[in-house]
């Protein structure tokens, strides 16, 4: 019963805080100066008073504040995102089409930082004062001090100018409507590789740094003590007593770093011309689009708190005691 | 050190050395490379759609114009030359325009083209859609399909550019059977656009591409000379620039490639540069004062303010070689240019002087008055402009504070006329009175709109010589009046023109005959092949 009651005050919860989202949305976006048919006009190089009437009834600017709000939360609510006047294209047609690429970058680079990091982390906490440590703390502190577009360029000049063992950018083979599909998915794979690796690089640097500071205050805990003292081999302790244990803050951190990730990609995606929702949003800002804006912050927010979902039962599965609470 | 600064040394200095490491994948850049004649150009930014009369967005002219195409094109030097009119004349009177078509031409869906297409294009869809050539065909008494083949334009009164008016970019001419009776902005066929142009849409990979293939059926024999056309989408300049060096991409055009990378790239063995091809636009750039407000209002500041700067600074250093000192309100690759006009040295003296005049003194810190200055937010060159303005300034103790915003707060400020000083490039669509009249004549003082006398000049008499030259049709009539207002507007600047930017375009050196005529990139690339 008291789970019932529970998951529904979690999904009032999320209904609420996604409503309060869209508001906040739809205020910033309506208070950022220029309008779509200033943009156009702009880029245009001409423009007359007519034209920019047009682009302006067809976005639904001519309405009053309200009207046009209430419209918006309607959709909301129906899960209609609207029609994209710029793009003459339906807003979930756009956002679903490059929802793939962008889950498919982030997910790799979650899975690459999380892995390497605790992997990485680990090493350098149980060697701790050897200069393994000091190799991978100085390599993680100067990741992290690196700007991603530049370790991008980097990475693709070495990668693809010099070595050319990976393409320097795209999602795919311009050609790959001729490819069978274990040629697709292979060229893929070699295009996700050096955009991957950019975006998981600073995060891997912050979990390695998580993940040895973690493991070193476990390391002087009682219970570990205890083991050594039963005379366990350093493996089993590490596996048995330790890597929970220290893995919980880094968890913690990296629900966090969700949203951040997602952030993150804008820059990747632009440096290596993924067509993800991240360039999405970028083209969107500079082009006012708003029903596309307004469609992607939506599905952002709510992929984010997704994801702090999916972190807090990866919590229960690593820590059995924050469930039994 | 800048971003871009930094990319440069980068890929100048450690792309040199290539190793000679086997490649794991076997096919490293050949895979990109288009085989049989096929062309892969950048396309910046993505274009929201290829329909040509819909809209006119530079990215959106450069792919639309393979597909759709105009009545006329136009030489180096801006003469006609026939397009979809194989012939045309024009009366005595300067009012009646006759065009004959080409024969045997087909619409990409197989459907025959004929004079009700241009009717219906000139007089209907185009004037509903597109802002300037409802400028251009608003003035028309009428416009009939005399036969099949035969399209008559009646003018109201001489408009000396008419002729102008039908290229491509500016009068694309549109299917009728597919637009007529239909909400254009909304046809399912803008999906798929259809024109009658050497090449068809084929596949648009939102992000990533868009696809043209050769039409089979074009209407000169022979051509096109390419296979296909690939439109890469690359936000990013300095992959650009990587995509150009290896080879990925086979051309770049307007403003692919930061100036700054521009001679480094002309320079390797594969590429070739040429900055023609942009006549017909002809961009003119210029420090653009709000002549409302004080100081600006007054002529000694705006004169001050052009002893200060040094246009062959901004051509040099900021521009990076890819333009030409401005000496006033035309550009020397547009008709009635006039060379002979007064010249404002670079001068600090004369400046202050003109400052003192003012009644400007030096405060204890040397500074005479602050004023703001809008950036624009459209690249390196922009910033570069403003940061170059405020040191230029600030040696006649003009302090200079900029300000930032984006591409929509830029164009609602500058348009609501809510600015103290930025910059401005405007392009001269071929004539005096389709790109310049614009931004000096009274009339076009409109609150809201770009593109028109933003700064708010008012002067009758440039007012009526711009009238008067844009109808007259006696060609050495037109350089007179032309010449004039040229002297009256250099005597009083309404805005200080610094540079003519002269774009580069860059291309595989393999290709012949792409930039064949004065609209360059934006022209249809039938010629275009391998050699």
């Amino acid at each position: 019963m008291s789970a019932v009651k529970s998951l529904v005050s979690k999904l009032t919860g999320i209904a609420f805080a996604i409503l309060v989202i869209a508001t906040i949305n739809f205020v910033l976006v309506h208070s950022a100066p220029g309008d779509p048919a200033l943009v156009i006009a702009g880029q245009s190089g001409a423009t007359d008073a007519e034209f920019i009437e047009q682009i302006r009834r067809d976005y639904g600017l001519d309405q009053p504040w309200f009207v046009q709000y209430t419209s918006y939360l309607t959709k909301v609510v129906t899960l209609d995102l609207g029609y994209s006047v710029r793009q003459r294209a339906d807003v979930s047609d756009l956002i679903l089409e490059r929802l793939g690429p962008t889950l498919l970058l982030t997910l790799s680079a979650f899975g690459l930082s999380l892995i390497g990091g605790v992997f990485f982390g680990a090493l350098a906490g149980l060697r701790q004062g050897t200069w393994k440590d000091l190799a991978i703390s100085l390599a993680a502190l100067i990741l992290y001090a690196t700007p991603v577009f530049w370790f991008g360029l980097m990475l693709v000049l070495v990668f693809s100018i010099n070595l050319e063992w990976f393409p320097a950018f795209g999602y795919a083979n311009i050609r790959a409507a001729s490819f069978t599909p274990w040629q697709y998915a292979l060229d893929v794979a070699r295009h996700l590789v050096l955009p991957a690796v950019t975006l998981a690089a600073i995060y891997m640097a912050v979990y390695t740094r998580l993940m040895r500071a973690s493991l070193i205050e476990v390391s002087h805990e009682d219970h570990v003590k205890t083991a050594r003292a039963k005379g366990l081999t350093e493996g089993r302790i590490l596996r048995g007593h330790m890597l929970r244990n220290a893995a919980g803050p880094v968890i913690t951190f990296a629900g966090l770093q969700a949203g951040a990730l997602i952030g993150g990609a804008v820059v990747v995606e632009t440096v290596f011309s993924w067509p993800g929702l991240g360039r999405l949003t970028f083209d969107s800002v500079t082009a006012r689009d708003y029903p596309v804006l307004l469609g992607l912050f939506l599905v952002m927010s709510i992929l984010v708190i997704a994801i702090n979902l999916l972190t807090d039962l990866i919590h229960r599965l690593v820590d059995p005691r924050i469930g039994a609470r | 050190m800048k971003r871009r600064d930094f990319n440069t040394l980068l890929l100048s200095g450690l792309a040199v050395g290539a190793t000679g490491l086997p490649n794991p994948w076997n096919d490293g850049m050949a895979y990109a490379q288009t085989e049989g004649g096929g062309l892969t150009a950048l396309l910046t930014p993505e274009p929201p759609m290829l329909v040509l009369p819909l809209n006119q967005q530079q990215p959106t002219i450069v792919a639309g114009s393979k597909i759709y195409e105009g009545l006329l094109n136009f030489d180096f030097d801006l003469n006609p030359l026939p397009q979809l009119a194989a012939s045309w004349e024009v009366s005595d009177d300067g009012l009646t325009y006759t065009f004959h078509l080409q024969r045997n031409v087909k619409w990409h869906d197989g459907e025959p083209f004929t004079a009700e297409d241009v009717v219906f294009s000139c007089q209907v869809m185009l004037m509903e859609l597109h802002p300037r050539a409802r400028g251009n065909f608003e003035r028309c008494e009428s416009i009939t399909a005399l036969d099949e083949h035969t399209v008559q334009f009646v003018l109201r009164e001489p408009f000396a550019p008419f002729l102008k008016a039908f290229e491509a970019g500016s009068a694309p001419i549109s299917p009728k059977h597919i637009y007529e009776g239909t909400d254009y902005a909304n046809n399912p066929a803008n999906d798929h656009p259809i024109g009658t142009g050497p090449f068809m849409f084929s596949e648009w990979v939102r992000g990533s591409h868009i696809h043209l293939v050769a039409n089979p059926d074009y209407y000169i024999e022979g051509q096109p000379g390419l296979t296909e056309i690939y439109f890469r989408i690359v936000p990013d300049a300095a992959s650009r620039s990587v995509a150009m060096e290896s080879g990925e991409a086979q051309m770049s055009c307007w403003n692919d490639v930061e100036m700054f990378d521009v001679e480094r790239l002309a320079s390797l063995p594969h590429l070739t540069k040429t900055s023609q091809g942009y006549e017909f636009f002809s961009p003119l750039l210029w420090y653009e004062p709000n002549l409302r407000k004080e100081p600006f209002n007054d002529l000694r500041f705006r004169k001050a303010m052009m002893h200060l700067l040094d246009k062959s600074f901004i051509v040099e250093r900021i521009m990076f070689g890819q333009a030409k000192a401005a000496v006033g309100p035309l550009c020397s690759t547009t008709p009635f240019f006039e060379p002979e006009l007064p010249v404002y040295d670079t001068d600090v003296d004369q400046a202050k002087a003109l400052l003192d005049e003012m009644g400007l003194t030096p405060d204890a810190n040397g500074t005479r008055v602050s004023i703001n200055f809008l950036v624009v937010p459209a690249g390196e060159m922009w910033t570069r402009l403003a940061e170059y303005f405020r040191q230029a300034m600030a040696a006649a103790g003009i302090e200079v504070t900029l300000v930032s915003t984006d591409m929509a707060g830029w164009g609602q400020a500058v348009s609501n006329w809510d600015f103290d000083m930025t910059n401005n490039l405007l392009y001269q669509n071929a004539d005096p009175a389709l790109g310049v009249a614009r931004s000096y004549i009274s009339t076009n003082i409109r609150q809201g709109v770009l593109f028109t006398n933003t700064e708010g000049y008012e002067n009758p008499e440039v007012d009526r010589l711009f009238a008067e030259a844009a109808v007259a049709i006696d060609p050495a009539e037109r350089q007179r009046l032309y010449s004039e207002v040229q002297q009256i507007l250099v005597a009083e600047l309404p805005v200080l023109w610094m540079a003519e930017q002269q774009y580069p375009t860059l291309y595989d050196s393999r290709l012949t005959d792409v930039i064949v005529t004065g609209t360059g990139v934006n022209g249809n690339f039938a010629t275009a092949r391998y050699a």
